[in-house]
């Protein structure tokens, strides 16, 4: 948007919010609200067609954001954004999917369905906040909370082993991985614009403060603290190797672009595939031109 | 300050949306010019809002509209009869 166009009267970001569901549910001093203006920016210096973009989310707080944008959006069952996002993409091999969804959404309950859309590198990208716990449902221990931490189902402190997602999404195939906390801001625009200009699979985790819960329990302070601090312990490695990007408790965070390749999609797989053991009878699917 | 040829920095105007304030400060906190301030007083929900210190400061650089979470602060550009060649500046 030129800086001509901006309104006096409202914010740009309304074009793209459906306000009669504003103001959001989020906590006082959640990032989520950062995150969805850093992918509102991206979006409009990617200058897509609005219209050919679609937004899934799962359950959880960040499963939210499809209702509060102004997308053609679904907001699916718990952990199964992946597996609707698969589909979507192949009914309609045009639409630019993403998902925006949590950690508990894409890595706990839905994780089966995230290794193995990374491992058929489908064309999605996945936003994935990360706030350490399933925060919605009151704070319980998820597949990414670290050790020591303390949540509601482990009051004594967490003893499971995280995933780091990162590495997780690297070895199950993905071609874009990125991390970033929500201070980050313009270094998250970037990164989701870069993604979006991607065919495969891309994975951008971005950790954001849980305030009610997380930085309460651990007593942490509010979303103020946990920001400045997680933004302090961070340390920008891009190419890190994603073996080293362990989160521990207080500890240390790498951020940056790890991985960026080239990699045939599931389609051009498929096609090509079928179209070397059926030759001419196989008609290629999905397939578009600029101008068609 | 001195500027190269005739560039001028850009002043941006801040609007606040008062009642959509949750107060989390984070734009307090990361204005790099340090233009707003918290305020006392109460808006709808209880919590208190942002305050404009000295818009004057202002460059436009939109920080603290891509941080609020709760999509309650913006910039435009203010106008003004520039006599030099505009800046580039961000975004």
């Amino acid at each position: 948007m030129k800086e001509e166009d901006r309104l006096q009267e409202r914010p740009p970001i309304e074009d793209f919010l459906r306000m009669d569901r504003i103001p959001h549910i989020w906590c006082p001093g959640c990032g989520i609200g950062t995150v969805v203006t850093s992918f509102a920016e991206a979006l409009k210096k990617s200058e897509l067609d609005l219209d050919k973009v679609a937004i899934l989310s799962g359950i959880g707080c960040t499963g939210r954001v499809a209702g509060y944008v102004k997308l053609d959006s679904i907001h699916t069952t718990h952990g199964r954004a992946l597996p609707v996002a698969t589909g979507l993409k192949l009914a309609n091999p045009e639409l630019k999917v993403v998902v925006f969804s949590g950690d508990g959404d894409i890595a706990g309950i839905g994780g089966n369905h995230f290794i193995h859309a990374a491992r058929r590198n489908m064309d999605i990208l996945i936003i994935c906040v990360n706030n350490f716990n399933y925060a919605m449902t009151g704070g319980q221990v998820a597949a990414t909370t670290p050790i020591d931490a303390n949540a509601s189902t482990a009051p004594y402190g967490n003893f499971e082993y995280p995933f780091s997602l990162p590495y997780l999404a690297e070895a199950s195939g993905a071609t874009y991985v990125a991390r970033w906390t929500a201070l980050h801001l313009r270094r998250v625009t970037k990164s989701i614009q870069e993604a979006l200009g991607k065919r495969g699979f891309s994975f951008i985790e971005v950790i954001t403060p849980c305030v009610t819960l997380y930085a309460r329990r651990n007593r942490l302070g509010d979303g103020l603290n946990l920001l400045k601090y997680y933004y302090e312990k961070s340390e920008i490695q891009h190419g890190a190797d994603t073996r080293t990007l362990d989160i521990s408790y207080q500890g240390k965070l790498i951020v940056g672009k790890f991985v960026d390749k080239e990699k045939p999609t599931f389609l051009d797989c498929m096609n090509e595939h079928l179209g070397k053991v059926l030759g001419d009878k196989y008609q290629p699917y999905g397939v578009y031109h600029d101008g068609d | 300050m001195k500027y190269f040829g005739d560039l001028k920095e850009k002043k941006g105007e801040i609007h606040i949306i008062k009642d959509r304030c949750k107060g989390c400060g984070f734009c307090v906190e990361y204005c790099p010019k340090d233009v707003l301030e918290m305020s006392e007083e109460f808006n709808i929900k209880g919590y208190h809002p942002p305050r404009i210190k000295n818009e004057d400061e202002c460059l436009y650089c939109q920080l603290c509209e891509t941080i609020c979470p709760e999509f309650s602060i913006y910039v435009t550009l203010k106008k003004e009869e520039e006599k030099g060649e505009k800046g580039e500046s961000r975004p």
